[in-house]
């Protein structure tokens, strides 16, 4: 039963087809089973996923469930705070800590009953697209165990792909939603930036981080942002607008909707076989009664270039905070504060950490912002335009998500 | 555009990183080829652009919240965490001789 797609395991529960606490043991035998191969978890929360699956038994026993996820099987990205649960965002400077609170969508989450079965492995601090920058080894795509399932996300899409939980958490900054999603097949959403909290999970690049759901398909990932989604007091990026019923739109269908498709999205590196799907796909949708278009993103051939920029100067500012003295890892025998930061931070971070921090000191540094982060921050701005632009003219964008299929290891 | 291991060396110590002679012989190489990439964006025409650098909902407004004294984390929680403290704060080598 715990298989099943999300959405599914949502209605067995509501007719009484199952328990939490059964679903929670099946989840728990897959994980034991099939995890050895495939490196998802990088820990599990038993002792508390039994705890909370019994209340929600008792819930659910009394017709009183806290919301349609009572009682669901979900599994975080190891960057969202869990009070108590060790939280590494992947890298070896934060081993061993515990925080002391929980992110809002992990209490978001909780009081809306779901049972948090695990910590899922990802990039460190969410830089990657493969799992391989992970201090903790990598994660295999589900499909073949030769190859990546993405990044930086990579934990959270295998363990869907893989059906060990119905639905996971994952953050996306420069696709690390989106991507894994697209190379293990399974549905994944990065939201509008604003639409949820950030309070409680490790920030990378805070103007375009954003937290999303994973799930085996799309009605799954809209019941886990319906649970996750609006405004919060303690991040002031989070959006004051309604949640809207996101489940009330699948009744609509797609038959009306206008979509974009931008002609920069097919261009030089597109694999073939991804082109001839995507196409197949939106002919789907066109059989459907889409109206399709083709429009133009001119300037998306500069979104990687002003991505390094904006997201490395960002990183290289928000990962100051690790530096042995609060929290995670402090190196042993510095002489003084200086000599202890340094030595801290080089033992703590990966190399391509390093490596991105260093790139975003040296754009921000005296002589070269202006050059650099002040240039990406206007190029950004004619990136937005141009959606701004297809956006009055179409309701959605459609494109491949990845240029190719999943690649290999190492 | 070159980077010289000097550059190297001054942007680790911004970035509050040891580097080892090694690292700093790869960073250099691996800068300057980003950058070298990363130059094309002198050729978009910006003239006129004014700089994004808040990307999220605007219009909807942000609105401030009161400012009402809240409780915070307990003490203790959040020194259990460190990688030394006493009682009541956190403990880093000496800063004044």
């Amino acid at each position: 039963m715990s298989t099943l797609p999300l959405s599914q395991i949502v209605d067995a529960l509501a007719r009484g087809d199952t328990t939490p606490s059964k679903l929670a043991a099946e989840s728990f035998e897959r994980i034991a089973k099939l995890d050895g191969k495939l490196h998802s978890f990088l820990r599990l929360t038993e002792a508390e996923a039994h705890k909370a699956a019994k209340a929600s038994d008792a819930r659910r026993a009394a017709g009183k469930p806290l919301s349609p996820l009572d009682g669901v099987p979900i599994a975080l990205k190891d960057l969202f705070c869990m009070d108590g649960v060790e939280t590494t965002a992947g890298s070896k400077i934060l081993q061993g800590y515990k925080p002391p609170y929980d992110a809002t969508v992990v209490r978001k989450l909780k009081e809306a009953g779901a049972v948090i079965v695990g910590k899922l492995n990802m990039d460190e601090f969410a830089m990657g697209s493969s799992t391989e920058n992970s201090a903790y080894g990598p994660t295999m795509n589900p499909w073949d165990l030769s190859r990546t399932p993405g990044g930086s996300s990579g934990g959270s899409a295998a363990a869907v792909a893989a059906r060990l939980v119905p639905g996971t958490l994952g953050t996306d900054t420069g696709g690390s939603i989106r991507q894994p999603a697209a190379l293990v097949g399974c549905a994944g959403l990065k939201p509008t930036y604003g639409r949820v909290s950030r309070y409680g999970v490790v920030a990378f690049a805070s103007s375009l981080d954003q937290v999303g759901p994973l799930a085996q398909g799309s009605r799954g990932v809209a019941m886990l942002l319906q649970a996750i989604a609006g405004h919060d007091d303690n991040d002031q990026t989070s959006s004051p607008r309604p949640v809207p019923d996101y489940a009330a739109s699948f009744a609509k269908g797609v038959r009306g909707l206008k979509l974009g498709v931008p002609r920069e999205f097919f261009g030089e590196g597109l694999d073939p076989e991804v082109e001839k799907s995507v196409r197949a796909g939106i002919d789907k949708l066109k059989g459907l009664g889409c109206e399709v278009r083709d429009i133009s993103l001119p300037n998306s051939p500069h979104a990687i270039a002003t991505y390094y920029i904006v997201a490395t100067a960002e990183a290289s500012s928000n990962l100051a905070r690790y530096d042995g003295i609060r929290f995670g890892h402090r190196a042993k025998g510095g002489a003084n504060l200086l000599e202890l930061y340094e030595k801290t931070r080089a033992e703590g971070f990966g190399n391509e950490v390093k490596r991105r921090i260093m790139l975003g000191t040296y754009a921000l540094s005296a002589g070269y912002f202006d050059a650099y982060y002040l240039r990406a921050q206007k190029v950004r701005a004619l990136i937005r335009r141009d959606f701004l632009q297809a956006f009055a003219e179409v309701d959605a964008v459609i494109g491949p998500t990845s240029p190719t299929t999943a690649f290999k290891l190492g | 555009m070159a980077i010289d291991r000097a550059q190297v060396r001054h942007v680790a110590r911004l970035a509050r990183l040891a580097l080892s002679s090694e690292d700093e012989e790869r960073f250099a190489l691996q800068l300057q080829n980003v950058l070298g990439y990363i130059e094309r964006l002198q050729q978009v025409d910006v003239s006129g652009v004014e700089a994004l650098s808040f990307a999220g909902d605007a219009e909807g407004g942000l609105p401030l919240r009161e400012d009402v004294p809240k409780p915070c984390l307990p003490r203790e929680k959040v020194l259990a965490q460190a990688p030394q403290a006493d009682e009541q704060a956190f403990l880093v080598p000496r800063i004044l001789e």
